[in-house]
């Protein structure tokens, strides 16, 4: 029972003993001992988490830390958690994210904390927990378990219509994820006993719903049912995601939630989407996948242009940016259905991106709805005059979340179009129209709030960001730069694992030779860039 | 002789001990509600114990009375159900009774009865004895649906109850007689074997028909569900939880023994019918509660909605689905019962209390008591990590295993709907806050409270630890004469 062995159970239950131990030790009115509790609890998680960047090894076997023991034996349901270059990167973005949302919410939350630190911290436990579950029953009940806090966050801590855009999220998540779990079982029972009725027969293995030994079986799925489980997880990760026309749930939950609700959302939670695909329609179900790729990719298209549109009509900054989301998840969903190497990894290193320039953004526009209580951009205007700091700190991220090179967008969003071209000239070069658009409506927003007079009195007191604020954002804007001058750690710890799913999706790519490949595998391709 | 007798025991000992409850009531005064409330759940404990010794004392596969009763694992499964289900409607009661100032007597040993007929049906393996089974326990609930005269709704109830029960009853009597006349037996044994032999004749047929309506209005399963909110809402609260658990998980015993056992070889001709009487409880069920204000309707038509499910796991059939439906019994019986005991302390005198809104702010007010019907709540729709999420998922894999993809896909989409309501409480407990005027007070109430909180610690240790529990549902297979 050494260290290594139980890290991921600590990471992922760390947050949860910090809820119980605030539920049980402190008060109600003890709010700066809950906040204090709270902040260490999510400081201690990232810091645990850490071990998983310099100790995971790339060229090791494909999932690490693996902790497993029976759960339920009688369904061959297993408590198997275990981690690869995919989910180690997006764990380290939880439990960051995690702990920049508790601390951002010190003043923002005036009512009910306990209850709202609790919460936040049930809810990191429940996205860690998806991250590094490797059997489907345990996903799928952290999957759900963490739709529950979410729900209160915006429920409790929202705007105005908070009512309606909580239970809106809650539904339309749960019926996604509900055909996910009709999949689940039709995938276990192919595995098992069979299908009586469409007269399918199993495999006869075990039945166990562990997914590194579904993985085996995968090149040995019918297409037919190939398709129906594809489109069951499909249903499931898109709305998650949200991939167009799925997408509607997530302006109303993004505008309504408390600023830590969308950092959370925004930055993690939308990733659990597309890690489902990553991690399991894709290398599970390569056949459907295979086929679905223009139909993904055409409401990937779709997304990208139409997000960046609507984005650019938004009057409200957290609608602008909740729509902008929108078009970024489109690139990492055009991304990994390129199914080459470059496409899926810029994919994953865009969900990071996303991750860390969305969650800044709202963080931003938080700061300054906490000093004037409105996010209408024709609210402000010459800002910059006034908080000279906050508009420097805006205007990185605004370039990050852009793709300027030299930020982190940029390595993201080349190596997505690099893998895309690979597949579709048409696709990239549509797909590069977005950029233009999230150019166009971050820059007009930069500017029509920074710039030009002050037009409204009371903007003119408006105090610059304080300390607590600034630390909250300067973790985010030192990795954006990171990510953006020296990506190649990245590239190295995602390497063998998306090279595991290619293997998986489309063997025949990386036997190809390769004077037919238009694009260099991603070994040391940070270097290029 | 001896040996059957021996099996019967536990029908016997609480036969024995509910009259015994019934004189005490009799004779003591209108305040002993501790005493008889003790007594009666001392006699279910020590039906309990007769039934353990019964159970180890008794062959599972010897044919009882001559074939007429049965003690094998599914029976003593749902006995041992019946008798916990039973002592916490006791437990529920007594404070209930105690501040509506209702005589105790005759209700326990009513109680009592009922859990004797419950019994009797779940080890019946003749049509007879599961009829008589089946008699005992709908007179006896009868009356305790009207127990408060004096309350209009009561009465209301009690008389709705009786009319349709006994109609139906007819109905699935009917049933019986050409199901006789036909095949010449009423042993369920004998019966699968006739059945497997030859042709059924278009009589017989009609018989299983009207056996199946007959069960599926006892099971509350649309069409024939109509009763159900008007008798859930004019009930006495306890016994509102009891019908929806006991007698419900009973019902659902006979439905699995005889269309699964007796009637086996007849699938092909009752499984579509079942199919879609499943289909429509789960999709009506879901969509009517979606329109309730009144708590005690809402859980009325969710109760209706979860026959649906469990119909579900009888259509997929097989041992996988018998243990799928057993275990959601388990489930679904701590759940419901937990909730109602929510309801109950909400519950001021009288029929106040009952609608939606008197939920606002009770996060705040009683947080740990809100807790617990959280919890029941995301039992109810199916939210891991509570038992009801485990329950569907094993009662859904059955079913998909059998084939039944569409029926799963129905009842996983109606699940999602039912969070709409199911958090139109928790929106209320939670989320309303201030707004309203001063949110409502809870009734001390510590009995039920300490079965709130049982049944909430059992939602979450059987969410999250449910192989005990599966493994107890399994022991069943192979037991009505199926592969």
């Amino acid at each position: 029972m050494g260290f290594a062995t139980n890290l991921l159970n600590i990471i992922c239950y760390v947050p949860l003993l910090g809820a119980f131990a605030i539920i049980f030790l402190l008060k109600r009115d003890q709010s700066r001992a809950i906040k204090t509790v709270a902040t260490v609890i999510a400081g201690l998680d990232f810091v645990l988490s850490l071990p998983l960047w310099f100790v995971y090894d790339p060229a090791g076997p494909a999932f690490q830390f693996t902790f497993a023991r029976d759960w339920i034996p009688a369904v061959g349901a297993r408590y198997h958690v275990g981690v690869d270059g995919i989910s180690v990167l997006l764990i380290l973005l939880t439990t960051l994210l995690g702990f920049i949302a508790v601390y951002s919410s010190f003043s923002a939350i005036t009512h009910r904390q306990k209850e709202y630190y609790v919460f936040l911290l049930l809810l990191q436990t429940g996205m860690l927990g998806v991250f590094i579950s490797l059997d489907f029953i345990l996903f799928y009940v952290f999957w759900e378990v963490m739709l529950v806090p979410m729900y209160f966050l915006i429920g409790v801590w929202g705007g105005p219509r908070k009512l309606y855009a909580a239970i809106k999220f809650f539904l339309y998540t749960l019926v996604g994820s509900v055909l996910m779990l009709v999949g689940i079982l039709a995938l276990y029972f192919y595995n098992s006993t069979g299908l009586k009725a469409i007269g399918l027969p199993g495999l006869g293995n075990a039945p166990t719903f562990d997914v590194t030994e579904l993985f085996k079986i995968a090149p040995q799925i019918p297409p037919n049912l190939q398709f129906w489980v594809f489109l069951a997880f499909f249903v499931g990760f898109a709305i998650k995601v949200p991939m167009f026309p799925f997408h509607t749930w997530l302006p109303d939950a993004h505008v309504e939630a408390p600023t830590a609700g969308s950092v959370i959302l925004a930055g993690v939670l939308l990733k659990m989407g597309t890690y489902g695909f990553i991690r399991f329609s894709l290398p599970l179900l390569p056949d459907a996948t295979r086929k679905a790729v223009p139909w993904v990719a055409a409401l990937a298209i779709i997304g990208i242009v139409y997000g960046g549109l609507v984005a650019m009509a938004q009057k409200d900054m957290k609608k602008l940016v909740a729509y902008s989301s929108v078009s970024h998840l489109g690139f990492v969903m055009l991304g990994m259905f390129a199914l080459n190497p470059l496409g899926l990894t810029g994919s994953v290193l865009q969900m990071i991106n996303h991750g860390l320039s969305t969650g800044g953004l709202f963080l931003l526009v938080g700061i300054i709805y906490e000093r004037r209580h409105t996010r209408m951009i024709a609210d402000y205007g010459g800002l910059a005059k006034v908080m000279p700091v906050y508009a420097m700190l805006f205007m990185i991220i605004t370039m990050s979340s852009i793709g300027l090179p030299t930020l982190n967008g940029f390595i993201g969003e080349f190596t997505i179009l690099v893998g895309v071209f690979n597949r579709s000239t048409t696709w990239a070069v549509l797909a590069a129209s977005g950029i233009v658009l999230g150019a166009a409506y971050m820059l007009w927003m930069y500017q029509r709030v920074f710039f030009g007079g002050i037009t409204h009195e009371e903007n003119k007191t408006l105090k610059d960001v304080n300390l607590r604020e600034q630390w909250t954002l300067i973790p985010l804007i030192v990795l954006c730069f990171w990510i953006g001058l020296y990506p190649k750690p990245f590239f190295r710890i995602l390497e063998p694992s998306i090279n595991r799913v290619v293997q998986a999706v489309d063997p025949d790519y990386l036997n190809r030779p390769v004077a037919q490949l238009a694009a260099p595998l991603p070994t040391g391709s940070g270097q290029e860039h | 002789m001896r040996a059957d007798l021996i099996a019967l025991l536990p029908e016997l000992v609480l036969a024995t001990l509910a009259m015994v409850v019934l004189l005490a009531g009799l004779a003591s005064s209108k305040r002993r509600h501790g005493a008889l409330a003790a007594g009666a759940v001392l006699s279910l404990a020590a039906t309990a114990l007769a039934l353990g010794v019964a159970a180890t004392a008794t062959d599972p596969a010897a044919r009882l009375f001559s074939g007429m009763f049965a003690l094998d694992h599914f029976a003593v499964f749902f006995k041992a159900l019946f008798l916990l289900s039973s002592a916490l409607t006791v437990l529920l009661s007594l404070d209930y009774l105690r501040r509506n100032d209702a005589r105790p007597g005759e209700y326990y040993a009513l109680i009592l009865f009922a859990t004797v007929g419950m019994m009797t049906m779940a080890s019946g393996t003749n049509l007879a004895t599961i009829y008589v089974g089946l008699e005992l326990m709908a007179l006896s609930t009868y009356v305790l649906a009207g127990y408060f005269r004096r309350e209009v709704k009561s009465h209301e109830a009690a008389t709705k109850y009786f009319v349709l029960g006994a109609m139906s009853s007819g109905v699935l009597l009917y049933g019986l007689s050409l199901i006789y006349g036909t095949t010449g037996t009423l042993d369920l044994a004998v019966l699968a074997r006739t059945l497997k032999g030859g042709h059924a004749s278009e009589s017989t047929l009609v018989g299983v028909a009207l056996l199946g309506c007959g069960f599926l209005f006892k099971v509350s399963a649309v069409p024939f569900h109509v009763w159900t909110p008007d008798v859930y809402e004019g009930a006495p609260t306890p016994i509102t939880a009891f019908m929806s658990v006991g007698p419900k998980a009973a019902a659902f015993a006979m439905f699995l023994r005889v269309f699964l056992g007796g009637l086996g070889p007849l699938d092909g001709q009752w499984r579509w019918l079942v199919g879609a009487a499943a289909a429509l409880t789960m999709v009506w069920g879901n969509i009517a509660a979606l329109t309730q204000d009144n708590v005690k309707r809402m859980l009325a038509y969710s109760s209706i909605a979860h026959a649906g499910y469990a119909l579900v796991g009888l259509v997929a059939g097989g041992p996988a689905g018998i243990q799928s439906v057993l275990f959601y019994m388990l489930v679904y019986t701590v759940t419901n019962l937990g909730a109602f005991g929510f309801v109950i302390m909400l519950e001021s005198r009288g029929y106040a209390g009952e609608t939606v809104q008197d939920y606002a702010g009770l996060a705040r007010k009683h947080p740990l008591a809100a807790f617990g019907m959280l919890l029941f709540m995301l039992s109810l729709g199916g939210i891991p990590p509570t038992a009801g999420f485990m329950g569907k998922l094993y009662l859904f894999a059955a079913a998909v295993n059998a084939g039944y993809v569409v029926l799963v896909v129905i009842a996983v989409l109606m699940s999602a709907v039912s969070l709409y309501y199911y958090f139109r409480i928790v929106l209320q407990m939670y989320l309303r806050d201030g707004e309203d005027a001063e949110p409502a007070t809870l009734l001390a109430a510590p009995w039920t409270e300490r079965v709130v909180w049982a049944c909430g610690v059992a939602v979450l240790v059987i969410g999250l630890l449910p192989a005990p529990f599966l493994a107890a549902a399994r022991a069943t297979v192979g037991v009505l004469g199926l592969p």
